[in-house]
């Protein structure tokens, strides 16, 4: 669904922010890039959606490269909800917000006025129907943009930092959202800091640092590397420290790391 | 020692607003201290921190009653100015603080809108940037810098006006989670150098317990738990007022319940030590 050759970009003020990324994401695959701040993972999701374009190599999405494709064309495959929602949101109510990228799409007003219902619903944003975008909360304006990608039913789902402002309940929520996003058949690109929200999820993993590739496979064989991890500034999951700490321990039976805080608070003497 | 921060039964209704943001909040402060502030979002933190900073009730209008002291002065009294000076606001996302064409500038630009004499001023620059150790990017544009280095540059903006008082949004959300521990470092250092008071409002609760002397928890407007960090985060409450509570923390319950009669925990186990102390307490 989105493939990335050997895909070089430098910023205006010379910094290389995509030094040779090659990256192939299949349709309904589920991925977070994780790595320090300034690795080029902001740049990278810039790149799917046509904002930039590659200095050198190819961009794929869906089969059309994206120097071939308008940014129109593009934002109907590709939803992106971006780091700091100010930057999409400008109409006058939450309700014009969301309709406005279905009426440019062209749906009939009635399935508009259907699927804006169904998205404030969704994210708990009913009560501001009628409010201006500007009152909401940090994290509501982050639902909101959510609410918006998904109501125009993009292929690709691409959410920057989408935990920011977000209690742990709504977090749970929104790993709600991923898993039926993932289960119905859309590919999921999730840039984050947050591994605690990321692992119990278990994206597949792709590691940047200095504008590279550096790690990429499943989330329980990357998040164990603690070498790869520390090397772009990431933190591991406290509870695969846990589990790694515990399993140096020579007799103790094999567990998913996953299942290590269950798995203690059975085998723990009453 | 002093309170830096009173609320006094303080409550606000937005003009058109069918509910009050804020109920009879009640909050004590001493100077000194770091003290988190959780809660689920729409919880009234924002409104609180604006009413702390003046924003409520001086840009915005509706229904207040209750009283706000900043270092012994009454917000409603005081004057947007002179609270500049008391209390700092470092916002979620830097950008919508620095703009200036150098980092310097950038860092100077509160305190030339007070008109604070030339001298003085290049002194409290180059102390901030001391501080938070960026004096190297004095000359910088604030633009090409990283978002960890942008977040340093804004608080440098902030202690330059010396506050006693430092309000952080969200400081650590956009910022991977080594420069985040790094951040939190910072303000526990400034906090021993200064005697800075600090309120965090931050959902991550991981690296902040660590430091911080008082974890506060608000929802629906109200208060609805207050104590050190441990006593909240092992309060079976917690989770459902949307306190992200660290995932030892719950395998530290556990063996805190088997272990019925000791004292407490302290602190936070890391997860390594975690993995001892649940050893020892293997079938």
């Amino acid at each position: 669904m989105i493939e990335f050759r050997d895909v070089s970009f430098v910023h205006q003020n010379g910094v290389r922010a995509l030094d040779g990324v090659s990256l192939r994401v299949d349709a309904g695959e589920f991925v977070a890039l994780v790595g320090e701040n300034g690795a080029g993972k902001t740049t990278l999701v810039k790149h799917v959606t046509g904002l930039l374009k590659p200095a050198s190599g190819s961009v794929l999405v869906d089969g059309v490269d994206t120097r071939a494709a308008s940014t129109a064309q593009l934002s109907r495959k590709v939803g992106v909800a971006f780091q700091n929602p100010d930057h999409q949101l400008f109409s006058e109510t939450v309700e014009e917000e969301m309709s406005f990228a279905l009426r440019n799409f062209g749906f009939p007003p009635e399935v508009v006025r259907e699927r804006v219902s169904w998205g404030l619903e969704l994210f708990g944003l009913g009560e501001y129907r009628r409010s201006s975008p500007l009152i909401l909360s940090g994290g509501e304006k982050k639902r909101l943009t959510l609410a918006c990608i998904l109501a125009w039913d993009p292929q690709v789902v691409m959410l920057d930092e989408p935990t920011v402002g977000q209690d742990a309940i709504q977090k749970e929520k929104l790993a709600g959202t991923i898993l039926m996003l993932k289960s119905a058949g859309k590919t999921v690109v999730v840039v984050s800091h947050d591994i605690e929200f990321l692992w119990p999820i278990q994206p597949r993993v792709v590691v940047m640092k200095g504008g590279r590739v550096v790690g990429d496979g499943p989330a329980t064989a990357i998040m164990q590397d603690r070498d790869l991890l520390a090397s772009a500034r990431v933190a591991q999951p406290q509870l695969v420290e846990f589990y790694q700490e515990l399993h140096r321990r020579p007799g103790t039976p094999f567990v998913h790391p996953l299942d290590a805080a269950r798995w203690a608070e059975e085998a723990m003497l009453p | 020692m002093a309170d830096i921060l009173r609320v006094e039964g303080l409550s606000f209704r937005y003009p058109d607003s069918p509910k009050s943001a804020v109920s009879d909040f009640e909050l004590s402060i001493p100077e000194g201290e770091i003290v988190v502030l959780a809660g689920p979002s729409g919880c009234g933190k924002s409104t609180l921190l604006r009413a702390v900073n003046g924003l409520i009730p001086h840009m915005y209008g509706g229904e207040y009653s209750g009283d706000v002291l900043v270092a012994g002065s009454s917000v409603k009294s005081s004057n947007m100015r002179d609270l500049a000076q008391t209390v700092g606001f470092l916002f979620q996302n830097p950008e919508n603080q620095i703009f200036m064409f150098s980092v310097e500038r950038d860092v100077a630009f509160g305190l030339e809108n007070l008109g604070v004499p030339r001298e003085e001023m290049r002194a409290r620059v180059d102390e901030a940037l001391r501080l938070l150790r960026i004096g190297d990017l004095a000359q910088r544009a604030p633009h090409e810098l990283s978002d960890g280095q942008k977040q340093r540059v804004a608080l440098a903006g902030v202690l330059a006006m010396r506050p006693k008082l430092v309000i952080l949004d969200e400081p650590t959300s956009l910022l991977d989670p080594k420069t985040a521990s790094e951040l939190v470092a910072l303000v526990a250092k400034l906090r021993g150098e200064l005697g800075t008071t600090f309120v965090v409002v931050e959902h991550r609760l991981d690296l902040l317990v660590e430091v911080a002397d008082r974890l506060v928890v608000m929802d629906g407007g109200r208060k609805v738990l207050e104590g050190t960090p441990m006593d909240v985060l092992f309060d079976n409450e917690a989770e459902a007022h949307g306190v992200a509570i660290p995932a030892v923390a719950k395998v530290q319950r556990l063996l805190a319940e088997r272990e019925a009669g000791k004292a407490a925990a302290a602190k936070l186990l890391t997860p390594s030590a975690l993995a001892l102390a649940v050893e020892g307490r293997l079938t």
